[in-house]
This record gives structure tokens, sequence and C-alpha cells, in this order.
């Protein structure tokens, strides 16, 4: 495409680079102690990466051992433990870091900030995120204490009680999932609580905050929904540790403790989390949709009351998780009320996604690919969803592999979809240069079909009475051949993530120079270099509208005419 | 193997039939060994097979709409690469009529999905108790299910027996759900949605079978490590059947004088201290109750069939069948391993 770059006066840092060579020591204690918004992001990213790959590994591991009934690949303990560390592992070293990352890169940029509010609590938050990640792995190692050989928390990663109990889950596992959780959660909270500083005190002159870009939008409400989800589940932590150490009861159901309460606090925290999670997704959709449609975002306000609408509506629908521990027929009705609502909004999100491409000269560059198929798998997320909230459906759906395809269906083929679509699309900003094009399409390619033949098939394992959870299950249940077909699916999105790996390796040292503005886009982090110096912009940029490069580049025909 | 491909094949069609197009194609009558939540054979399930065929109808009118207008969308507006054209296309910003529109009908689609599904959870959950259910007990253990029916005085375990109800004699029957330690579910999917097991916490849950024959579930609940070995099978006897095993199970263990050796191992090992065999010292409730093993059909919760070889290799060593289960081995020689297993052959 055209190179065509319209830099906003002043704003485009033309110092040359510094021609220094750094040794491998400073550029490590760089790393270590830099508090630069972007440097952290891209930390944050590269750590989700790895997990990312360590979370995939096991689930090779998981799908191996499922591949054929009375399979003994993994021993039952084992097992369970590979799929509590896979869960716990793509939800709170993967998906958290991952959005984080992009928001911590992104936000200051488009709200033309030189850095974070408070770039030293960003770097303490990371630093924690990480150490969590860390100390979860570390049970492998120590979490039978110094007489165990190998551990690992193996209880879900719902962890329900009183499986959880000291009788019942005895050695440290436990402990360090739930301290790993604690810790990195103490991450989480700093992090949201910057975002939403950044946002509201940060920006730039002339950007109000009906002109900020939706990514930014999006991400200030999930940092609200985080600040309040995070924290139920961290007293739930403290009070499961209370239970194991101090003689608490609050779940021991033998001294009288209730189970439910733990499977609430889960919840209240778990279900919000769904969305802490997709939200970002539809933050990456919502700036990549409009560029390669070369068309505005198609209601603006609405898709912001949209995503504020999910925030609170998302905190009252828990309980969809607990249509099976017999709660009565009034709760029962009330949240398949609440969760049904939910389409709604997130219905006005596909709807208005749709309307932007319509009429538009889509271009479909590797990001465009992957966006594509986020709204095309959200949409069949988004529906089995609705049969899931329908309470009775559920009796039979729930901890059925109907659910287990149904939330991949989110968080792979809507959020990972998302996020890889925001890695290309982004990447050249961050580094500089462009990932490869063909590799790229080989990544997608590979991933849709890996995706589907692993998670189309899943749901009719599920709707043929497998439940989760299961090391291994009966040769005479039907189940045999479709399992296959799960596992074959998998290991091809396995080789489609490591095509993504090379890519990244070297598109990072081959890749084509990008220019600033490689994607002819229209929000301020595109009027910076790539990448972007220290402080971003040399001079603070001023913004009239909400594409603030469109006006730029259609001096004839600008967006404040029509805001 | 062929066949075997080809009736993977034809099942998943057949789901994907179900799932995709919603034909009144017939369904199986009666077990299978597919619980298929789609073949169901007694009232909640198949109350709950006609909502989600009313479910599945609207949500796929809904994908072919809306996935039938993107894949439009995708092949109508993308970018033809034509070179002399690089004009961007019309920016439009919304149109409050269009966004009325289509928040306006979700709204309705969710009132109808609601109203439905309302009735529904009333209608199975709040159903008014005949007199003459029959009432059981669930008791989940860490890795097996106890079933005790306290007005015919029978304790058994893993295999549920229930009468079969048909609509002149309607006999439905009530489970009491219990968990003796942690959170299990209790799911045939053939005849009834899933229902916890929670310790602390009782939970009621009703069947209504109308044909008779073995239906296959197992515990749906992450419960540890042998989770997928609590398996869950449930006998509909005719009446004239449920009568007889009825009155069998009353009755006290068996007393054969040829097996003594046996008896008075399983007397003097620890085995009485987790088991029950009526009639003898042996009261213990930490595992099955054996008064009538050899009526079953399989050992350790669906684990193994119920064979003297069986039965002998769980004995010597249950990790071996099912690893992590909570028995331990005995460390008995083989003749007291042929001894004890010869009596507990008799325990008809």
């Amino acid at each position: 495409m055209a190179d065509r770059t319209f830099p906003i006066e002043g704003t485009l840092d033309l110092t040359p680079p510094r021609a220094r060579e750094h040794t491998w020591l400073e550029t490590v204690h760089e790393w270590v102690t830099t508090v630069d918004h972007k440097k952290l992001g891209i930390l944050y990213v590269v750590y989700a990466l790895f997990f990312l790959l360590v979370g995939g590994a096991e689930a090779l591991a998981i799908r191996v051992q499922l591949a054929r009934p009375d399979n003994t690949f993994l021993s039952p303990e084992v097992y369970n433990r590979f799929f509590t560390m896979h869960g716990t592992t793509m939800v709170f070293l993967v998906g958290m870091p991952m959005i984080f990352g992009f928001a911590n890169y992104l936000v200051p940029l488009m709200i033309g900030a030189r850095d974070m509010a408070f770039p030293r609590l960003n770097a303490f938050s990371f630093w924690m995120t990480a150490f969590g990640g860390l100390m979860l792995y570390y049970s492998f190692l120590g979490g039978s204490g110094l007489y165990g050989v190998g551990n690992a928390p193996d209880v879900g990663w719902f962890a329900y009680a009183p499986l959880t109990a000291r009788a019942f889950s005895p050695g440290n596992a436990t402990d360090y999932w739930a301290l790993a959780l604690i810790v990195s959660g103490i991450g989480t909270i700093g992090t949201a609580i910057n975002i939403v500083a950044t946002t509201l005190a940060m920006r730039c002159r002339g950007m109000t905050l009906l002109r900020m870009p939706l990514f930014v939008w999006l991400n200030l409400a999930v940092s609200g929904l985080t600040l309040v989800t995070i924290t139920p589940l961290t007293a739930a932590q403290i009070m499961l540790l209370i239970d194991r150490y101090l003689g608490g009861h609050f779940f021991d159901t033998q001294a009288g403790g209730s189970a439910v309460i733990w499977i609430h606090f889960f919840w209240i925290f778990g279900h919000p989390e769904v969305y802490v999670l997709v939200l970002p997704a539809f933050a990456i959709a919502n700036e990549v949709i409009p560029v390669f449609s070369r068309k505005a975002i198609f209601g603006y306000p609405a898709m912001v009351a949209a995503s504020v609408g999910i925030v609170f509506i998302s905190m009252g629908v828990w309980a969809h998780h607990m249509f099976t521990i017999g709660m009565t027929s009034v709760s029962n009705a009330f949240f398949t009320l609440s969760t049904m609502l939910i389409a709604i909004p997130t219905g006005i999100k596909i709807f208005n996604w749709l309307a932007t491409m319509w009429g538009g000269k889509i271009r479909f560059a590797t990001p465009m690919l992957f966006a594509t198929a986020f709204v095309f798998q959200f949409l069949i997320a988004g529906l089995t969803g609705i049969m899931l909230s329908v309470a009775p459906f559920d009796w039979q759906l729930h901890n059925s592999y109907f659910v287990i395809a149904h939330f991949h269906y989110v968080l792979v083929g809507a959020i990972l979809f998302a996020i890889f679509s925001g890695l290309y699309y982004w990447f050249p900003k961050a580094t500089g240069r462009m990932l490869n094009e063909t590799l790229g399409k080989w990544n997608f390619w590979l991933f849709v079909i890996g995706f589907h033949l692993t998670f189309d098939t899943m749901h009719f394992v599920g709707l043929l009475g497998m439940p989760r959870s299961i090391y291994t299950y009966e040769p005479d249940r039907g189940w045999n051949h479709l399992n296959m077909i799960v596992s074959i699916g998998a290991f091809i999105q396995g080789i489609s993530i490591l095509i993504f790996a090379a890519n990244l390796v070297w598109s990072l040292y081959r890749g084509k120079v990008a220019g600033n503005d490689p994607w002819d886009a229209w929000t301020l982090e595109w009027a910076a270099a790539s990448p972007p110096p220290v402080y971003n912009f040399p001079i603070d940029p001023a913004v009239q509208s909400r594409r603030p490069l469109w006006d730029l580049k259609h001096p004839e025909d600008p967006d404040w005419k029509y805001e | 193997m062929n066949r075997e491909w080809l009736r993977a094949v034809w099942r998943a069609g057949k789901a994907t039939v179900f799932f995709l197009l919603l034909p009144g194609l017939a369904f199986a009558d009666g077990p299978q060994s597919v619980p298929s939540i789609f073949a169901p054979a007694s009232t909640p399930a198949s109350d709950i097979f006609s909502v989600s065929l009313f479910v599945l109808a609207i949500t796929g009118g809904i994908f072919v709409v809306v996935g039938g207008l993107l894949v439009y969308v995708i092949i109508r507006f993308r970018d033809r690469g034509d070179q002399d054209d690089d004009r961007e296309p019309a920016q439009i910003y919304g149109s409050t009529q269009i966004e009325l529109a289509w928040t306006v009908i979700p709204i309705l689609i969710v009132v109808v999905l609601f109203l439905t599904t309302a009735r529904m959870i009333f209608a199975i959950q709040d159903a008014p108790k005949p007199p003459d259910a029959l009432d059981v007990t669930v008791v989940g253990h860490q890795f097996w299910w106890e079933f005790r029916y306290p007005k015919l005085g029978i304790v058994t375990a893993n295999e549920l027996h229930v009468p079969l109800s048909s609509d002149s004699q309607p006999e439905p029957t009530y489970l009491k759900l219990l968990s003796a330690d942690v959170v299990h579910s209790f799911w045939v999917p053939q005849l009834a949605g899933k229902t916890d097991l929670i310790p602390n916490h009782e939970n009621i849950t009703w069947i209504n079978p109308k044909h008779p024959g073995l239906y296959v579930g197992q515990c749906a609940q992450f419960c540890g490590v042998e989770h997928a070995k609590m398996l869950l099978r449930v006998y509909v006897d005719t009446p004239a059947q449920f009568a007889s095993w009825v009155k069998d199970q009353q009755q006290p263990g068996v007393q054969d004088p040829d097996v003594a050796a046996g008896r008075r191992i399983f007397e003097t090992q620890a085995c009485m201290n987790c088991h029950t065999i009526r009639g003898t010292a042996a009261t213990g409730r930490f595992g099955p109750d054996l008064t009538h093993l050899m009526s079953r059909s399989t050992i350790a919760s669906g684990a193994a069939m119920n064979t003297p070889k069986n039965l002998r290799q769980w004995v010597e060593d249950p990790d071996s069948i099912k690893p992590g289960s909570l028995m331990p081995a005995m460390q008995l020689n083989d003749q007291e391993l042929d001894q004890l297993t010869a009596y507990l052959e008799t325990l008809k």
C-alpha cells in the first residue's frame, strides 16, 4: 500500500536514533528497570506469548491423552495438574498480561500522552504479575514440600471447595495456586488503577471523552470492571488460606462451612473476568475493522454505550455458572434473564462492525483476516452462550464438553484471534518492521482450520454426554472418533502458533521497514515514529475529532465537521 | 474399523442435523450406550429436549441471517485492488433508525426466549411430588455412589434401580442428593439434566423414565483424582423386575459355610472398617455396601466388570484398576486372596 504519512506538525521525532551500541548487560538492565509504558507493554506481551506456548503445550498433552479411550499417556494425577495449570495459565498468565500489554503500549499513545499516569506503579504491577506466574510454575518443583517429587495444583482452575481443603488437597500445591493468584491480582489492580487514571487525567488537548478512540474507551471500561472483579477473588483466596492454615471454617463443610459460598465468590469474579478479557478483544476489532474497511466506525456513541452496558450487566450474571447447584426456580429464572440481556449490547456491537464494513473497501491484510474471523466466531460463541443461558438446557450442557467448546470459542475464537489481529496491526509501530504477510496468511489459515476442527467438533462430543475434567473415557460411548478429530485440530493450531513465533523472530530482524503509518490509519499512535521515542511526542499533540489523522489527510472533508 | 468410522460419522451427522436443522426425526426410544442429550427417555430430559429445539431454532435463525450478512459483506465490499481508484469510500458515522431497529429486535427475541425458559424452569423444578413417588437418597463419595432406599430398607452402590413409569401408572423417582466429602454432580443425560451433590446443601431431582433398560452417566463435577472413573448406571426395571430386585436386596447377606475362611478374612482384616455386609460383623460405611455385591454387574463404580478375576485383582491392588481410588491394597497372600474372592462371589 502507499506509504502516505501525514505526521501532525511537530509530533514526529526527527532526532536520529542513538548510534551507540548497548552491551548485553546494559540492555537487560534497561529492560528490568524501565518505567517506560512502551517497554512495559512489550514485556507484558512477550511474557504472555511465552506462557501461551507453555499453556498450549499443556493443552496438546491433554489432547494426546484424550485422543483415544483408556489412553495412558498421562496418569490421572498428571492429567489433573495439566488441565488445572492450562486453565489458570491461559486466563491469568496469558489473557490478562496480553490485554494489559496492549493497553499499556497503546493507551498513552492514543490519547497523546507521554506515559501512564503512574509509571513506577506500572513497573511494579508488571513485576508482581510476572512474579505471580513464576510462583505458580515453581509449584511443579516445590508443590509437595521437601519430600515430594513433581506436583502442581490439581483442583481445577475453578478450585471448588471443599476439594481445596487440606483433607482433600494435602501438600502445598493449592497454596501456590492461591498465593500466585493473590500476587498477580495485586499487579492487575495496580494496572487497572493506572489505566483509569491515565485515561481520565492524561488526555491531550482537544481529546474529550467522546473523542477518545474506542480502544481507549473499552480499556477504561475494562479497568473499572477489573477493580470490581479481582477483589472478590483475592478475598476468597485469603479465606481459603485462612481455612488451610489458621483453622478457619469458611469453606470447611465438615465444620459447618459452605461450599456454595466459594462457588459464588469464584463466579462473581469469574464471569466478569470473561468480559475483562473479551472487551479488549472488542477494542482491537474497533480499531482494525474501520481502518481496513476504510470507513469510520459505525455508531460510535452506541458502541461506547454498549461497552459500558456490558460492564454493568456482566456484574449481575455470575450464577448462570451455577444453575446445577440447586438454586430456587426464581433465582434460576432471574439469572437466565440477566444473562440473555447481555446479548443485546453484544448484538449491537456485531451489527455495528457489520455496518462499518458495509459499503467499505475492505483490504484483507492479515490483521483484517483475523478480525473478520473474530467477528464470525464471536457470533457463534454468543449464540451458544444464549443456549447456555437457558437454565434447563444448561442442566444438560453444564460441565459438558459443549461448555468447553463454548468458552474456547470466546477465549480462542474471539479473544486470541483479536489478539493476533492486534499483534499484526501494531507490531510495525512497536518494532518499526512489518510482520511477514505470507507467513501471516499461513498462520491465519492453519489456525482457522485447526480451530474449527477442534472446537466445532467439541460441541458435539458434549451433546453426546461427555463431561469435562475427565482424564479418560469409556470406549463404548461414541466419543472416540470425535475426540481424535479434536486432537488433530489441536496440533494444527500448534503448528500455526509455531509459524507465528517464527514470523515474530524473523520479522524483528528482517521484516520490511514499516514507516510511521503503514496501514494508512487515523489514530494518534500512527503520528509518532515507529518505534516511538521514549517521550512519544516531542510536542503535545492537539486533536479536533475522533480521527485526527483523517483530518490531516483529508483537509477538504475533516471529521470534526460532523461531530 | 470402517464400520466404526461410519457409525461415528452418522452420529456426528445426526447431532449436526439436530444442532443446525432440527427436523422432526425419530429419536432413540430407550437406552443406548451413547448418552446423548438428544435421545431423552424420561420426563425432565424430554422437556429439556423440546425447549432446546426451540432455542436451537431461534439461534440457528440468527446465525443464518447475521452470518449470511457477514459473508455478503466480505464478498461484496472487499477491495478488488483497483489501482485507478484510490478514493476513500463514503464515510457514514451512524444511523439512529437502523441502530434503534437492531436494538429493539434482539430485545423482542430475548423476551420470547425468556418467557419460554421461565415456564420450563418452573414446570420442572416446582413439579408437585406425587404421593407414591419412590424416594432414593444418593450420597456422593470420592469416587463412588451410595444409594439408600429409606422406605424399602435397601442400601446399594453405583448401580441405581428405579421402576418404570408409565402414563397409566406414573411412578417417578425422587432423588435426594447429598455428599460425604466434596462436590459431585449426578448426570444421566437420557434421563435428566445434572444436579450437584454438595456437602451441607441438600438437593432434590427427579426422573420419570418411560423406557426400561440400562442408562449410563457419570459424575459431572471434578471431584478429585478419579473423577473420570466415577461412573453411573441406572437400571429402569419393569414393575415385576423391580419388585423382585427389591425382594432380593432386602435379604441379609448369604451365609455359605463353604467360604467361612474368606468371611473370616473379611471380618479380621480392615475390610470391615469400611464395608457393610448385613448379617455379619462388618458395618463400615466408608466404602460401598457389599451385602449383594454379586447382584451388580460392575465394581469400582463402573471401572471394571464384576468378574472373579477383576474382583481378585481389585482386592489385591486397587490402583491397577483405578489409580488413586481410596481403597487400600490389603497385602494378602495368594491363598487369602482366593478365599476372600470366593467369599465375595457368594454375596448374591
